[in-house]
């Protein structure tokens, strides 16, 4: 069985806890992939002179393939029966080409708001330095072991 | 120093607030798969569709951060509507942020239609010079006329 298939239920999680992580590594191949899968045709992100000539010192990780690895994380966290209700972030530091870009999360907060079991999470991108590039925060919906 | 002058004329302040014409985005099967992949996605519910039906989906999800492919005809109203075609001095731009709040599902098959509008425009002194903070907010609709998601995005050209 792998994590994606593991269902995570509301009342095994504590505030404090880390989730499992997620880890990509950002390939020209893979940010083509991103161009086409999003709509995202900006030239920064694929062609080495079009990105220096506006001043970046190389290709970049698109932003929202940030955005959209932190959805992936808390999608595969939460399982088949859990949900993913807002993931918010903010993109402070560049992450080059080639480099891993590695999604993490810590849990923030429990609360039930009409029936819903929500957890708050702080989560974020860091590069392979250790930097946080992409701060943020996110709330998923959990199953209870009770319903 | 000098003191910048701002690059905020009143024509882009009275766009702050006013919505765009509504925007048709298609989400089919192809393009779930396309940005699972590229997200590095393994989970077969984004892959296949029996895969996806059998784990009690109506289709196949929506990743999270998709919310399809606007429909643009050559000729027609671009994915630029007329609230952000404004006359900004700086040609370079960088995505700021991004925040995305689902009130529904969304699976391939849905048919949305998003209003765009402007909410908020600053400006702020960076690390390549002045930049002009464009703050944006998208409301996604589905077919019943239910919202399904908010987008908000932080724009930054600088």
């Amino acid at each position: 069985m792998t994590e994606s298939q593991a269902q995570t239920y509301f009342e095994d999680v504590t505030t404090g806890q880390e989730i499992p992580k997620v880890a990509l590594t950002a390939t020209s191949q893979q940010l083509v992939y991103w161009a086409a899968g999003s709509g995202d045709y900006y030239q920064i992100h694929y062609d080495k002179d079009f990105a220096q000539n506006t001043g970046l010192p190389e290709r970049i990780t698109h932003g929202a393939l940030k955005h959209a690895l932190l959805g992936r994380m808390l999608d595969e966290w939460t399982g088949p029966a859990g949900r993913v209700v807002r993931v918010k972030c903010d993109y402070r530091g560049m992450d080059m080409i080639d480099k891993d870009v590695t999604s993490r999360g810590v849990i923030t907060g429990k609360r039930t708001e009409n029936g819903r079991n929500l957890v708050d999470l702080e989560v974020w991108t860091e590069d392979p330095e250790g930097q946080k590039t992409t701060p943020g925060t996110a709330t998923v919906e959990l199953p209870s072991k009770g319903t | 120093m000098t003191q910048q002058t701002s690059v905020i004329t009143d024509d882009m302040r009275a766009r702050i607030g006013v919505e765009s014409e509504p925007v048709a985005y298609e989400i089919d099967n192809t393009g779930c798969r396309q940005f699972a992949r590229a997200v590095g996605y393994t989970d077969p519910v984004y892959f296949d569709e029996t895969a996806a039906k059998a784990a009690g989906h109506r289709g196949i999800p929506a990743p999270v951060g998709f919310l399809g492919h606007p429909v643009v005809v050559p000729g027609q109203p671009s994915r630029t509507p007329e609230p952000f075609r404004m006359d900004i001095p700086y040609k370079r731009v960088l995505n700021g942020g991004t925040d995305i709040e689902y009130l529904a599902d969304v699976c391939a098959g849905d048919k949305l239609t998003a209003t765009t509008k402007l909410a908020d425009l600053s400006e702020r002194e960076g690390r390549m010079g002045p930049m002009l903070i464009v703050n944006t907010e998208t409301t996604f609709k589905n077919d019943n006329g239910e919202t399904v998601a908010i987008q908000r995005g932080t724009a930054i050209r600088y």
